[in-house]
C-alpha cells in the first residue's frame, strides 16, 4: 500500500519539479530576449557566437549529410527499384531530408557539437566565478555572455540544417545517379514536382528554426544554472545533450502533426 | 591622507565586543541613506564612514549565517575580516558588493542602501567598486591585456588608443606590463591575482573589495601581492575590504581588523592591539593552536558511549 | 586567439555557404520558381466520389500542373463531395470545364484533371464546376468487370 503511495508521490514529485524546470526555462528566456538588445548592438559578440556555434560545426554537418545522404540513396534505390519506380529516388531523398532528417539530425549534431561547449563554457565561467566578478563590474552577464550565446545557436542552426539537406541531397544524386546509374533528368525533375518550397522546404526551415531555439535555450539555461563545481558542469553537459535530443524529437513530432496534416 | 586621520581616530576605539546602545543608535543616523535617486556621488562630509553595517543578519534559507554585524570602513581606510573557514565572511563582502540582500540591518555604501538598490542604481555603484574574487575570476578566453580592458571598453567611451595606455599603465602598477599579451592559462597563481587586481582597479574605484587575496600563493607572491593592496589604496585614494584568514600577511598592510565567529564580531582592533589581545579567540587565531574556543573536535556524542555502543 | 577580421570572414562565409544551400534547396530541389507565390483563385467542383484524393493533390489540364486541390468536404444536403481547386490565376478555363479524378499509372497518386469545354464565359473565383467525373473505384471496376463476364458465359 505505502509503496504505491510513494509511488504516486514521487511522480508528484516529479511532475512539480518538471513543470517548475519548464517555468523558471520559460521565464529564463524572457529575461534573456529582455537583455538581448546588446546582442544586436554590439553585432561582434554575437558574429563570435556564430563562429563558435556554426562554424565549428560545418564539419560534422557537412560530413554527416553526405553520409546520411548516400544511405538514403543506397536505401531508397533498394526498395523502390521493387516497385519499378527507382526514377522516383531523388523525391525519396529530399522529401525525407528537407522535412524530418535535416532539421532533426543536424538539430541533434549542433545540440552535441555547439550545444554542449556551450554549456561547459558558460559552466566553467560560473564555477571560476567570471560570471560573478563580470556582474560585480556591473556588466550584466546575462547580456554578456548568454544572449550573444543564445543568438549566436539560434542563427546558425537553420543554415546547417539546410547545409546538412542539401549536402544529403548531393550523397543521394551521388549515389542514386553517379554510382547506380538512375537518370538525371527524371531524378530533378521528379524531386521538382513532388518538393513544394512552401510545404516542404520552408517548414523544413522553420523546424530548423524552432530546434535551434530549444537547443540554444537548452545549453545557456544549463550552462547557467549549473552546480559551479567541475562534477556540477560535467552533469550539466550531460544534460544539455539529453534534454536537447529529447525537446528536438518531441518538437518534431507536435511540428510534424500540425504541418504535415493531411498530406 | 583621509585614512591616516582615520587611523588615529579609530586607534581610539580600543577593542571591544559590543558596542553599547548609544552608539549604535546615532551611528545609524549618520549613515541614513541619502534621499535623493542619482547614482552614488561622494557625500560632502569626510567622516561620514564609506561603509557601514549595522545590525546586518542574513540566513541561507534556515541556516543563520550572520547573526548581527555592526561594522565601519572608513575612506582611506584598509580593513580586514578575519575569522575561520566558512564563519560568512564572504557573506558578508557578497553583502557589500550588493551580490545577495541582507535578511536584517542595513548595509550602507557610499550614502546609499545596498540592499534597496535596484538593479540600475546597483550596477551605478558597482562601477565604483573593484572586486578581487578568490582565484582571480580571470576571463579565460581573453587576453591578460582584454581583461583589464574589460571595464574600461564596457563602461567607458574611450578611444582605443587611451584604453591601451590605461591598461599598460595598469599593468606596470602590479608589474606586469611583459606579460599584457599572455593568456590567463599561461600565468601563475601569484600573476593571475595581480592581473585580476589590476583589473580590479581599472575603473580607479572608490572600493575595492578582495575575497582570500592571499589564498594559495607561495610567501613571495603572498608579499607582493599584500604590499600591491596598500599601495594601490593609498594611490588611487580608496578604501578597501579584505577577507581573510592569513594573519600575519595581513596585520603588516591594514589599518584595523574585524574578527568574525559564528556570525558574530567577536573582536576588534588596530594590528597593534591584535596583537596585543588576550582575547581567547584571538589569540588562537593569530598563534594558530589546535584548540581553543574554536573547537578541534565537531561536535559529537562522547567517544566513551561510541565504545560502549560498540559493545552490544 | 584568431583576429577578429579572420573570424568574420569565417562566419561570412559560414553565412553565404548556409543562404547558397537554402537557395539550391528552393531553386533546385523544390518548385520554387513554379506554382508557389503566384496569385490563385478558387473554384468549387462537387464529385459523387472522390475516392482516394488528397488535399493538396495536384489539379492538371493536358498534363500541366495548373493547382491544387485546396480543401475537401462533405456537402449534407447534397451527399456529394464538394472539392475546392486553387488555379493559377494565369490559366482561365470556360464555365462547362470538365473536372475528373484521374490516376497517375496504375496504382498512384490521385489528381484532378481539367478539360476545357467551348464555352465564352471564363470560371471567376467562387464559381462551381457543374460537370463532373468521379473516380474510379476499383472494387467496382472489378465488380463490373465480373458481372458482365457472368452475363457473357451463358451466351456462349
Amino acid at each position: 500500500m505505502s509503496a504505491v503511495v510513494n509511488f504516486v508521490r514521487r511522480i508528484g514529485a516529479m511532475t512539480v519539479d518538471g513543470v517548475w524546470r519548464v517555468g523558471f526555462a520559460a521565464r529564463f528566456l524572457l529575461m534573456v530576449l529582455v537583455y538581448s538588445g546588446q546582442s544586436v548592438r554590439r553585432l561582434h559578440l554575437t558574429i563570435r557566437e556564430v563562429y563558435f556555434s556554426g562554424v565549428l560545426s560545418l564539419l560534422i554537418i557537412l560530413v554527416s549529410g553526405l553520409f546520411v545522404g548516400l544511405v538514403l540513396g543506397l536505401q531508397g534505390y533498394e526498395t523502390l527499384q521493387r516497385y519499378g519506380s527507382s526514377e522516383a529516388l531523388g523525391v525519396l531523398v529530399a522529401l525525407s531530408l528537407t522535412r524530418e532528417l535535416g532539421p532533426v539530425v543536424a538539430g541533434l549534431l549542433f545540440a552535441s557539437r555547439a550545444g554542449s561547449a556551450v554549456t561547459a563554457e558558460i559552466g566553467l565561467m560560473k564555477a571560476t566565478e567570471q560570471l560573478k566578478a563580470m556582474d560585480m563590474m556591473a556588466v550584466n552577464p546575462l547580456a554578456r555572455v548568454v544572449a550573444p550565446r543564445f543568438w549566436g545557436g539560434v542563427i546558425s542552426m537553420p543554415l546547417l540544417a539546410a547545409m546538412f539537406s542539401a549536402m544529403g541531397i548531393f550523397g543521394g544524386w551521388l549515389i542514386g545517379v553517379v554510382f547506380i546509374g538512375v537518370d538525371d533528368g527524371a531524378f530533378w525533375s521528379q524531386m521538382q514536382a513532388a518538393v513544394d518550397f512552401r510545404y516542404d522546404i520552408l517548414n523544413g526551415v522553420l523546424k530548423s528554426f524552432v530546434f535551434g531555439v530549444a537547443v540554444s535555450l537548452i545549453a545557456v539555461f544549463e550552462g547557467y544554472d549549473c552546480n559551479p563545481t567541475a562534477e556540477g558542469v560535467s552533469r550539466a553537459i550531460t544534460r544539455t545533450v539529453v534534454s536537447s535530443a529529447l525537446a528536438i524529437l518531441a518538437l518534431d513530432f507536435v511540428l510534424t502533426s500540425f504541418m504535415f496534416r493531411g498530406q | 591622507m583621509g585614512w591616516r586621520a582615520a587611523k588615529a581616530r579609530d586607534g581610539v576605539v580600543a577593542m571591544q565586543q559590543n558596542c553599547d546602545d548609544t552608539r549604535r543608535a546615532s551611528a545609524k543616523l549618520r549613515c541614513l541613506p541619502s534621499i535623493d535617486s542619482n547614482p552614488p556621488v561622494t557625500p560632502s562630509s569626510s567622516q561620514a564612514p564609506l561603509v557601514c553595517l549595522r545590525d546586518v543578519r542574513f540566513a541561507y534559507g534556515e541556516r543563520e549565517v550572520l547573526r548581527g554585524i555592526d561594522l565601519e570602513v572608513h575612506r582611506g581606510q584598509v580593513v580586514a575580516i578575519m575569522g575561520g573557514s566558512g564563519c560568512g565572511k564572504t557573506t558578508l563582502l557578497r553583502l557589500i558588493g550588493g551580490q545577495i540582500r541582507a535578511t536584517g540591518g542595513s548595509v550602507d555604501v557610499a550614502g546609499h542602501d545596498v540592499g534597496a538598490l535596484g538593479n540600475d542604481a546597483l550596477y551605478a555603484l558597482r562601477r565604483r567598486m573593484g572586486m578581487l574574487f578568490q582565484f582571480g575570476a580571470l576571463f579565460t578566453d581573453m587576453s591578460v591585456f582584454d581583461n583589464v580592458a574589460f571595464p574600461l571598453r564596457e563602461h567607458t567611451a574611450l578611444p582605443a588608443a587611451q584604453i591601451h595606455d590605461l591598461v599598460l599603465m595598469k599593468l606596470q602598477a602590479v608589474g606586469l606590463r611583459g606579460a599584457a599579451g599572455l593568456m590567463p592559462s599561461e600565468l601563475s597563481g601569484g600573476m593571475a591575482r595581480r592581473v585580476a587586481l589590476a583589473r580590479a582597479v581599472a575603473l580607479d574605484p572608490m572600493l575595492v573589495l578582495y575575497d582570500e587575496p592571499f589564498a594559495g600563493l607561495d610567501p613571495i607572491s603572498l608579499g607582493i601581492v599584500g604590499q600591491l593592496i596598500r599601495r594601490l589604496n593609498d594611490a588611487l585614494g580608496a578604501s578597501t575590504v579584505m577577507v581573510t584568514h592569513d594573519v600575519h600577511e595581513s596585520l603588516h598592510i591594514v589599518d584595523y581588523v574585524y574578527f568574525v565567529s559564528d556570525g558574530r564580531i567577536v573582536a576588534r582592533g588596530t594590528p597593534d592591539e591584535i596583537r596585543a589581545s588576550e582575547h581567547p579567540f584571538v589569540h588562537q587565531f593569530v598563534n594558530a593552536e589546535v584548540d581553543g574556543p574554536v573547537p578541534f573536535h565537531y561536535p559529537a556524542p562522547a567517544m566513551s558511549s561510541l565504545l560502549e555502543g560498540n559493545g552490544r | 586567439m584568431m583576429s577578429r577580421s579572420t573570424l568574420d570572414l569565417w562566419v561570412g562565409v559560414f553565412v553565404v555557404l548556409g543562404f547558397a544551400a537554402l537557395v539550391f534547396l528552393a531553386m533546385k530541389v523544390g518548385n520554387f520558381t513554379g506554382l508557389s507565390g503566384a496569385p490563385l483563385y478558387s473554384v468549387e467542383a462537387p464529385f459523387d466520389n472522390i475516392g482516394g484524393l488528397k488535399v493538396r493533390a495536384p489539379v492538371k489540364s493536358a498534363g500541366v500542373l495548373v493547382g491544387r486541390v485546396a480543401d475537401i468536404r462533405f456537402d449534407p444536403q447534397a451527399y456529394r463531395a464538394v472539392v475546392r481547386l486553387e488555379l493559377d490565376t494565369r490559366y482561365e478555363f470556360p464555365r462547362d470545364t470538365i473536372a475528373t479524378i484521374l490516376t497517375s499509372g496504375l496504382l498512384g497518386e490521385q489528381y484532378v484533371g481539367l478539360e476545357p469545354g467551348a464555352d465564352v464565359a471564363m470560371l471567376k473565383a467562387g464559381d462551381r464546376i457543374q460537370i463532373t467525373q468521379s473516380a474510379v473505384v476499383l472494387e467496382r471496376l472489378i465488380s463490373q468487370f465480373m458481372f458482365d463476364k457472368a452475363a457473357e458465359t451463358p451466351a456462349k
